[in-house]
């Protein structure tokens, strides 16, 4: 892919700058909230995602910043300009919609062009960006197709070029890849994410898909029910959420409905030390730091352990998910590499530090 | 499947009706054509007489000019009030998009004979429009170019074909998906180049449609002519119906008739050919 060439770092501004505020920004319908009160910042040239199940609002604060929708309260700003009084058309805003929404009567060329033409660019110069952005998707040889004759996957293509070829400062991409096959998807994630890095445009993506957001994101900001309820790297939110919907949204974990007393966390079986002050806690343990102690060796001094009994042993490849009961109410889920079968009561361990305190 | 059987059986019906009332008629009318009248009757002797008729004789050319002069100013004026009028309901209704809908159909049902004395009574010397005129001191005597004029032709049949013209636009328009506009605005259009770039584009199959209706409906329609255009409304079909009936010269009404027949047919091809260039599902 060369047609960086086409872009000279239109975003304009230094990595890591703010490109877009999006200060108290509340949104209902009648009498439906579907958003309150939501505070982000984009980064210039970041890679942000909007997570969340549907109903959470991504979309809704998605359309806010394309200008399809007003806010009920709140601001929106990009590069120091109020962007939420500006209509959708002179925003420098770009969207890569769901369905894609190609014009079915314009050719790929025509489709690519439109929002060139439509600003008066000179016929000379759309000719050579067309041309460019359709290198840039790899669609070249389908320039004079109508999209109705496209697949799924090439009309994504056609739909990025589209938003593309206009230079945008922040492109809007709202559940682009989940109308493609599972196969695909990874494919054109790994395109996506390589196009960003290279054209250093700032994303901002709309996902319900945890894993694509955290393979893709710079920064995921997860929402939930028209809240925000983390904003941070892909590392940061699984390696400590902040609250439990976080911990259970973004990967699997074992939530821990603890006691502290005199710096000792009590749940069932497990106990392990923690600076949390007293009272009831709640804690999130991924299944993957615990570990099964083979009975010939002992585990490091500073784990926690306790005993728990094989219940289920899901097998899956590289690794193996073991559902394990302590006491006769407690199940926790453990993953470990795979090692053969395993039955019967087993020591596991733990890293106190690896129980992550939670806000429920 | 269905056996061939119940396939033909079920098939019969529609091809015995269309052949019955639709071709058999038209056989007839076409060897009629090339017939000719002498001492009031019909005589089964071939000729292009009728046909050499229609162009030497001025008198039918020119009505067919203004009746296709009529209809060409039927089809426009209901376009431009039931484009406009299919664009807000679609797009702008919001939730009266019902029962506006069901306005502009209501006056289907009612019969066209009633809807034609009703312009009689509004465009008459004594006349709703005139007494207001008087009334309200505009004009003094009753304006008479209102009643018994192509004016008054033209008015009727828009009036009544602009729900026709209306119905295929307005179906046209709520097909476009919504999220194109969007994508439109998105790309850097305004609001104006958007309707022209997506929006006139893609209703263009209905406004075709509705077009072809408009036009097709006046071309040949009699009524309205008989009952409000007057001696200088009158159209084509009065010609082929006077020709049929009081000047007993069916040959010649039947040519007349083919002729109209082949402009229609020429005109449903033709727009059905762009129909289909403008067509995208």
């Amino acid at each position: 892919m060369s047609a960086n060439k086409a872009n000279p770092s239109s975003a304009g501004l230094a990595a890591g700058g703010t490109l877009l505020e999006v200060r108290s920004v509340a949104k209902r319908f009648g009498a439906a909230k579907v958003l309150n009160d939501v505070s982000l910042n984009i980064a210039a040239g970041e890679f942000l995602t909007l997570l969340g199940e549907s109903g959470s609002g991504k979309t809704t604060l998605l359309r806010l910043i394309a200008g399809f929708e007003a806010p009920t309260s709140g601001e929106i700003w990009m590069s120091g300009q109020r962007l939420d009084l500006v209509p959708p058309y002179q925003r420098p805003v770009n969207t890569v919609f769901q369905h894609y929404a190609l014009f079915p009567h314009l050719n790929v060329r025509d489709n690519v062009a439109y929002g060139l033409r439509v600003r008066g660019t000179a016929a000379s110069e759309v000719a050579g960006r067309v041309d460019d952005a359709l290198r840039m998707v790899k669609m070249q040889e389908f320039a004079a197709a109508r999209p109705g004759r496209l697949s799924g996957g090439q009309q994504q293509r056609v739909a990025l070029a589209r938003a593309l070829v206009n230079r945008p400062q922040l492109l809007l991409l709202d559940e682009p890849l989940s109308a493609l096959d599972a196969n695909l998807r990874k494919q054109m994630q790994s395109e996506l994410k390589a196009l960003q890095r290279e054209l250093g445009i700032t994303f901002l993506f709309v996902t319900h898909d945890q894993e694509e957001a955290m393979a893709l994101s710079d920064r995921i900001a997860l929402l939930r029910g028209g809240t925000l309820e983390q904003i941070a790297s892909p590392r940061e939110i699984y390696k400590h959420p902040a609250t439990a919907y976080a911990a259970q949204f973004i990967g699997q974990t074992n939530l821990l409905e603890a006691h502290v007393r005199a710096g000792v966390a009590a749940c069932g079986a497990l106990c392990w030390p923690t600076r949390e002050a007293d009272g009831p806690a709640l804690f999130s343990l991924r299944p993957e730091d615990i570990g099964c102690v083979p009975s010939d060796s002992s585990p490091p001094s500073s784990a926690s352990t306790f005993r728990g009994t094989v219940r289920q042993q899901l097998y899956g490849g590289a690794s193996e998910t073991l559902e394990i009961g302590c006491g006769p109410t407690q199940m926790l889920r453990v993953r470990i590499r795979a090692a053969g079968p395993l039955s019967g009561e087993l020591e596991f361990a733990f890293l106190p530090e690896d129980a992550i305190r939670v806000k429920a | 499947m269905y056996s061939r059987a119940y396939k033909s059986l079920v098939s019969l019906p529609p091809l015995l009706w269309v052949g019955i009332f639709l071709l058999l008629p038209y056989a007839l009318m076409l060897v009629h054509s090339f017939w000719l009248v002498r001492d009031g009757f019909i005589v089964h002797q071939w000729n292009l007489g009728n046909y050499a008729a229609l162009f030497t004789r001025t008198v039918y050319l020119q009505v067919l000019l203004r009746t296709m002069r009529i209809a060409a100013s039927v089809t426009l004026c209901s376009l431009l009030l039931g484009y406009p009028l299919a664009y807000y309901v679609s797009f702008y209704s919001g939730v009266r998009k019902e029962i506006l809908y069901q306005l502009v159909i209501v006056p289907l049902w009612v019969s066209y004979l009633v809807r034609g004395y009703a312009w009689k009574t509004i465009l008459g010397s004594d006349g709703v429009l005139n007494g207001f005129l008087r009334y309200a001191h505009i004009t003094h005597a009753p304006v008479g170019f209102l009643l018994y004029s192509p004016f008054a032709v033209v008015l009727m049949l828009t009036h009544i074909y602009t729900p026709f013209v209306f119905l295929p636009i307005y179906a046209a328009l709520e097909s476009i998906p919504r999220p194109l506009l969007e994508a439109s605005q998105d790309l850097g259009a305004t609001p104006s180049q958007t309707f022209l770039r997506v929006v006139l584009p893609l209703s263009m199959p209905g406004l075709l449609a509705g077009a072809t209706f408009a036009f097709v409906l006046s071309l040949g329609d009699f009524l309205a002519p008989l009952l409000v255009g007057g001696p200088s409304g009158t159209m084509i079909a009065n010609v082929v119906q006077s020709l049929f009936g009081a000047a007993y010269d069916w040959p010649l009404g039947a040519a007349v008739a083919m002729c109209i027949l082949v402009i229609t047919l020429t005109l449903l091809s033709l727009t059905e050919t762009l129909e289909k260039r403008w067509s995208f599902k």
